[in-house]
């Protein structure tokens, strides 16, 4: 019925259309029809492969992002929504490969990840985490990351890698603990 | 797990908003935070021909206080809220729940108004705006109202809310000078859904208010025992709220385990909020 | 700045190259595979016609195309249950692949399969193993095959009936333990194009080995082996044997490229990989022992009920008889009775999972040694230090085959019980239990095989059977050392590792054998089974790279070195044996002047074959295939060395138990390690600090749960619970290092370790708390509602 009001206008509301927005400083421009998830986007049509992908519920957080500053999951979001956003991806973090940021130097000496699937995300809410709250206790860390699943390193090695990347003895102001 | 194909709007008014629900009524679904939503979608556990994504539209993005509510926008995100000023001042109790719900970069996007939309019986917002006697403002082809939490929570995922209408705010009666809170939760893993969540406000006036879930269809407030939890009887009050409920078993829990254990966190959460009401009191 | 490992740069920084980032052929097409709603139902018919007219769509390939055109895999069954890459006339779980779609991008795939009719009869199905065995009335999965018992087999090692005569006291326990998978974070991924022009089929794909399984696809699809190539990228996410299980769908998308004329991508969702990739078994078990007063185990007899699910696929039965050498676990009995069944029902197929079969040995084992110890009022500790197996007894030959390479159980021991400060932590119980609290204190002991012998999986058939067949041993691995005209060099393994930092290791070591800087030596992981070097066992799995793998790119460096310093002597007109190897040169002995830089070594043998000694070969180009003489089939008396070296571990944990809700809260963990010569502290405890939350996981929150009628249930990560940062409690680990002699470096894998010991250790010690209660923990998960309804019924009893 709706079709009949509105002839081929309506169409347009199913059709791919192009999306521009920014992605590690640098601007993009794809099509994307409105289904597409903002991940597949990322990873397919704008080719960076940094963003992984592990449930598609929203669950395990490997495809988490910075979108306008701040932590989500791409997954969860479509590609249309991204429109004029500006999106930082792992592959952002970093100047280049030779120049890495402390939390990424830190992961990497307190042996923060094994395989690497789950450490795009890892490293993207633990960027997030720091920049809202510079020295984080243990406890900080561990409830702001807990929505990130990793399956290899059993997580100790992380908490580890955020506080030194922190600068935190993980104690916080008042002796915070592992609770 | 990819979902179905929809057709997208970005209303960029709450006018234009309602309008389009209103003529696809039924076919569309309002998409706020996505954090409820588009799991349902990309599992095709749902679909709907259009999705209506409200997440331009710039006046919904609000904490107010207002006389006697804390009035929060269509678009507030739960982060936004548990670092609010105002939230913690006026209504420290939703601030606290909030520590419940998912994990913080879900809360980033998610919204209160969201949560209480998707009515989830194991979800810690309902439970909270039930507890506090709060309410809904809807908007939609015939106007405005106001519904209060008791009447818009109808079942499992079901609210009285029309499929034309917009959830635009959500009211959450201030906690007065002088009270004690608590939230208690029993869950698998932190940040799960609850396996039973017990929301407590304990007044200056001696009354107690109580909102529990996961254990009904709908989150709900045990009256007979915010009676006696204010009369101090905590075992009492505990042994009412499980009176009241009528859960279901699942992979998670059974219906005995739920029933036990809204007994044992309503305690937990009337000891705690009076502990802390006294505390008030004396601080 | 230095990184930890040289894998670490490229995955920080969005780098890696896992299998879904491969840009692999042109024109790729996307599978979405049709899955059964059912546990067990007859496929009537399937009409795909509104599918196949979908715009987008290429081709829908259904259990008929795949019966016509491949053969069922071939298993170890005595009797066979054709086991196809589709379902071709039942479905038998859940989430059974019934067709695929190919299309033109995943989202079309996915819209396509809604469009599938498939005429279903459902019938009745059975989930339990031991039900499914001995319920007369339970429905039989494969009516050729007439029984669920897919195999069965009855070992005897010593005299178990004399070991059971003779007891003070016997112990017996009735066990469950879950179905639960290490589901590694990124999931199956598989893109086979088909070459028509050329009849050959390249996969690519996450399979991280054995690579026993090339053949099996090769002989499933009708082609010759070496028309088959299979290729897998240098980074994996994850696997813990999980993705061991992929091969069927290795010939299932290559059937579905041969069958639609496109390369097909298929990226397995989360939902498919809950329900339908792999896992351990669940296993219902009988275990009995027998003990002389003073607590001396004298024998033991289990029965055992492993689930493989609707179809039997290999490696399976490894859950059963991978662990055979080691099922006296650290203890010095003799004496031992198997009765085992391996058993299909309507759940999802099974494989290994970290600690293949270990985890279900520990937790009987170690559950009636406790209740053993509390029978005869003996302290756990106590009782497990005289059964030990003596430091001066190895290398130690378990009656079940089993050489155990070297150890120090008793050091381990006298470690655990210092670091925990058990007699504190015994003080500190009593005085909690006087005021009420439920704390519990746990052991479990385990011994952690690595580095599986092929051998093993001959237990599946009798001595009997066996005589007509070739015999299966080794545990080989291969590494190739490349040095160019310049002295660079280039190491490619086979051992597909999926985070355990191999190329870290390996490029460590050569440096160090080399005398050459860890920056001359790139190291090339992945596989391609068309241009590299590889064999059966090639792979990661059961822990072989700290074993085998090693030793392996060890011993390839030295033969190497052997080439250089012969090239060299030649050139110094020196005899081999006059010249030494310093610093990155060859020289003279005593005439230190007369030296050769390793790159000149090099360089010769590229630009100058002339000057090279007599019946020496141009170039540098070293492969070398390394396996373990203890590898052997097994014997007539059924005795095996299912595993090539055997680790030690002894943990403790302390535990207390919310009378109110259920919760149980694990205070801390204690695990005190004997692998023998530890290589690398930190990498070695990050496998060990995973491992253990794999042992946590399947200990109290996840399980692939069915209800009685099969329907699965856990099809999210919201109902399949992983533990996350919030449920992990502290570990503290020590290390004894006993060297093992049967290695190059004295090294033994450990990347399995704690999982296979943590549910024993946590339901003992959960065990320990509710013991004033009279409870005891012979099932897992210890979820709330499971403690919650104990309680209640403890209680009631009272
Ligand atoms: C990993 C994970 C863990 C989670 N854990 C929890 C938890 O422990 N507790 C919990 O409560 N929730 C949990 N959630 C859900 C989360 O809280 C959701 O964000 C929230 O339930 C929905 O808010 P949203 O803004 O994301 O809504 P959406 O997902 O966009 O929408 C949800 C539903 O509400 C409707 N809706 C939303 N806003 C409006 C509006 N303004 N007017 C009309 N209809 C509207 C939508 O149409 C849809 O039906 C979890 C989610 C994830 C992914
Ligand atoms: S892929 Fe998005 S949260 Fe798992
Ligand atoms: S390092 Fe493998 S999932 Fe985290």
């Amino acid at each position: 019925m709706a079709e009949m009001r509105t002839g081929h206008l309506e169409d347009a509301l199913f059709e791919a259309r192009e999306i521009a927005c920014t992605v590690n400083g640098k601007l993009y421009r794809a099509m994307a029809e409105p289904r597409r998830l903002l991940s597949d986007f990322i990873r397919e049509d704008l080719d960076l492969k940094g963003t992984h992908v592990g449930c598609e519920h929203g669950v395990c957080g490997a495809c988490t992002i910075l979108f306008n500053g701040q932590p989500a999951r791409s997954c969860l979001m479509f590609a249309v929504q991204a429109d004029g956003a500006e999106i930082v991806t792992v592959e952002g973090l970093a100047r280049s490969p030779q120049q890495l940021t402390r939390l990424q130097e830190s992961f990497s000496q307190e042996h923060a990840l094994q395989c690497g699937y789950c450490t795009p995300g890892m490293l993207i809410s633990a960027t997030a985490l720091l920049s809202e709250n510079p020295s984080p206790t243990d406890s900080e860390v561990r409830h702001a990351m807990a929505g990130q699943l990793c399956r290899c390193t059993g997580y100790e090695q992380i908490v580890r890698a955020v506080l030194a990347a922190a600068d935190s003895d993980g104690k916080g102001g008042e002796g915070g603990n592992h609770a | 797990m990819k979902p179905a194909a929809f057709g997208y709007l970005t209303p960029r008014t709450r006018e234009e908003a309602i309008e389009v629900l209103s003529r696809y009524a039924g076919d569309a679904k309002v998409l706020a935070g996505g954090q409820s939503l588009v799991p349902l979608l990309n599992f095709r556990l749902t679909s709907f021909r259009y999705l209506v994504d409200i997440n331009r539209i710039p006046d919904l993005d609000y904490i107010r206080s207002e006389q006697g509510y804390l009035a929060i926008g269509a678009l507030a995100r739960h982060r936004s809220v548990e670092q609010s000023a105002e939230a913690a001042r006026e209504c420290p109790l939703l601030p606290e729940a909030l520590q419940f719900v998912g994990h913080p970069v879900i809360r980033q996007r998610g919204t209160v108004c969201g949560s209480i939309a998707h009515a989830d019986p194991s979800a810690e917002l309902p439970a909270l705006l039930t507890a506090l006697g709060g309410s809904v403002v809807l908007e939609g082809s015939s106007g405005r109202r106001v519904a209060d939490a008791e009447e818009y929570f109808l079942g499992y995922l079901m609210t009285a809310q029309q499929p034309d209408e917009l959830l635009v705010e959500a009211r959450f009666p201030k906690l007065p000078n002088g009270s004690g809170f608590a939230f208690e939760e029993l869950a698998r893993r932190h940040g799960d859904f609850a396996i039973v969540g017990v929301a407590c406000a304990a007044l200056p006036d001696g009354s107690v208010r109580l909102g529990v879930c996961g254990a009904n269809s709908v989150p709900f407030r045990p009256l007979k025992a915010e009676t006696a939890a204010a009369q101090g009887d905590l075992q009492e009050a505990g042994r009412l709220a499980a009176a009241d409920s009528d859960p279901d078993s699942d992979l998670h829990a059974t219906a005995e385990y739920r029933r036990a254990m809204v007994s044992k966190l309503v305690e937990r959460a009337v000891r705690h909020a009076l502990e802390r009401k006294e505390g008030n009191a004396r601080g | 700045m230095d990184l930890y490992r040289v894998e670490d740069r490229r995955l920080l920084t969005g780098h890696g190259t896992f299998l879904d980032d491969l840009s692999t052929v042109p024109n790729v097409h996307h599978a979405a595979i049709l899955r059964s709603p059912y546990p067990h139902a007859r496929i009537r018919n399937i009409d795909a016609s509104k599918a196949l007219a979908m715009e987008g769509v290429d081709a829908v390939l259904t259990g008929r195309d795949v019966a016509k055109m491949s053969r069922p895999f071939a298993s170890a069954l005595p009797r066979q249950a054709a086991y196809y890459s589709l379902a071709v006339d039942k479905a038998r779980f859940v989430g059974e692949p019934i067709a695929v779609v190919v299309a033109k991008d995943r989202y079309l795939a996915e819209d396509a399969l809604a469009l599938i009719d498939v005429d279903y009869e459902q019938l009745p199905a059975v989930v339990d193993p031991e039900q499914a065995v001995i319920d007369p009335d339970a429905p039989i999965l494969h009516e050729d095959v007439g029984t669920n018992v897919a195999l069965h087999r009855t070992l005897r090692y010593g005299d178990p009936e004399e070991a059971f005569r003779q007891a003070d006291v016997v112990v017996k326990r009735r066990l469950r333990f879950p179905k639960y998978g290490s589901t590694p974070l990124e999931t199956f991924g598989v893109v086979a194009a088909w070459n028509a022009a050329e009849d050959t089929l390249t996969i690519w794909s996450n399979f991280h080995g054995p690579f026993s399984m090339h053949p099996v696809v090769a002989q499933a699809l009708g082609i010759p082996s070496n028309k088959l190539r299979f290729i897998v990228p240098g980074d994996i996410g994850g696997g813990f044997g999980i993705k061991t299980s992929i091969y069927p769908y290795l010939a299932l998308i290559g059937l579905a490229s041969r069958f639609s004329g496109v390369p097909v991508k298929w990226i397995e969702d989360r939902q498919e990989n809950l329900m339908a990739s792999s896992s351990g078994t669940d296993r219902v078990s009988e275990v009995e022992l027998a003990a002389a007063n003073d607590g001396t185990i004298l024998g033991v007899r289990m029965k055992i009920y492993d689930n493989v699910g609707g179809y039997f696929r290999p490696p399976e039965p490894g859950c059963t008889f991978r662990p055979l050498g080691n099922y006296v676990g650290g203890y010095s009995f003799r004496n031992l009775d198997v009765d085992a069944y391996i058993v299909f029902t309507n759940k999802s197929l099974t494989g290994p999972n970290r600690g293949y079969g270990c985890p279900h040995l520990y937790f009987g084992l170690e559950r009636v040694v406790d209740e053993m110890a509390h029978k005869l009022g003996l302290d756990p500790a106590e009782v497990r230090r005289r059964n030990l197996i003596p430091k001066a007894a190895f290398p130690y030959r378990t009656p079940t085959g089993g050489l155990y390479d070297a150890g120090d159980y008793e050091a381990c021991l006298d470690t655990l019980l210092e670091t925990a400060d058990y007699e504190g932590l015994r003080r500190m119980q009593a005085d909690a239990r006087q005021h009420g609290r439920l704390v519990g204190i746990g052991f479990a002991f385990g011994v952690d095989p690595s580095v599986s012998n092929m051998g093993y999986v001959d237990i599946a058939a009798t001595p009997e059977e066996r005589k007509r067949r070739r015999p299966k041993s080794g545990a080989t691995q291969g590494t190739t050392i490349q040095v160019d005209d310049l002295g660079k060099v280039t190491v490619e393994i086979s051992t597909t590792p999926q985070g355990q930092s191999h190329e870290t290791m390996v490029r460590r070591h050569i440096a160090q054998e080399l005398g050459i800087p860890e920056v001359d030596i790139t190291v090339i992981s992945g596989m391609d089974t068309a241009t590299r070097s590889w064999t059966i066992p090639s792979g990661s799995y059961s822990s072989r790279f700290a074993s085998i793998g090693i030793s392996s790119a060890v011993v390839t460096a030295r033969k190497v070195l052997e080439k250089l310093g012969r090239i060299a002597a030649h050139q110094l007109e020196a005899d081999p044996s006059d010249v030494e190897y310093v610093d990155g040169n060859f020289r003279v002995k005593g005439a230190p002047e007369r030296s050769l830089a390793f790159r000149h070594a090099a360089g010769i043998a590229h630009w100058d074959p002339a000057s090279l000694p007599p019946g020496t070969d141009p170039g540098i180009y070293v492969t070398h295939f390394h396996t373990m003489p203890t590898a052997l089939p097994p014997d007539d008396e059924d005795r095996v060395n299912s595993s090539n070296t055997y680790g030690f571990m002894a943990d403790l944990c302390l535990v207390e138990v919310d009378r109110e809700t259920g919760e149980v809260e694990v205070k801390k963990y204690w695990g005190v390690h004997d692998s023998g010569v530890i290589l690398d502290h930190k990498i070695a405890e990050g496998q060990i600090q995973g491992s253990f939350v794999h042992g946590l996981g399947g200990a109290m929150y996840e399980e692939m749960a069915y209800d009685e009628d099969g329907a699965f249930l856990t099809g999210t990560f919201m109902d399949y619970l992983c533990p996350t940062f919030l449920e992990v409690p502290p570990l503290e680990t020590r290390y004894v290092e006993t060297p093992s002699p049967f290695t190059v470096l004295g090294s033994k894998g450990i990347g399995e370790s704690a999982t296979e010991t943590v549910p024993a250790c946590i339901a003992n010690a959960v065990t320990d708390a509710l013991r004033p209660l009279g409870i005891e923990v012979n099932e897992l998960p210890v979820t709330p509602t499971k403690v919650w309804n104990w309680l209640q019924q403890a209680q009631s009893e009272a």
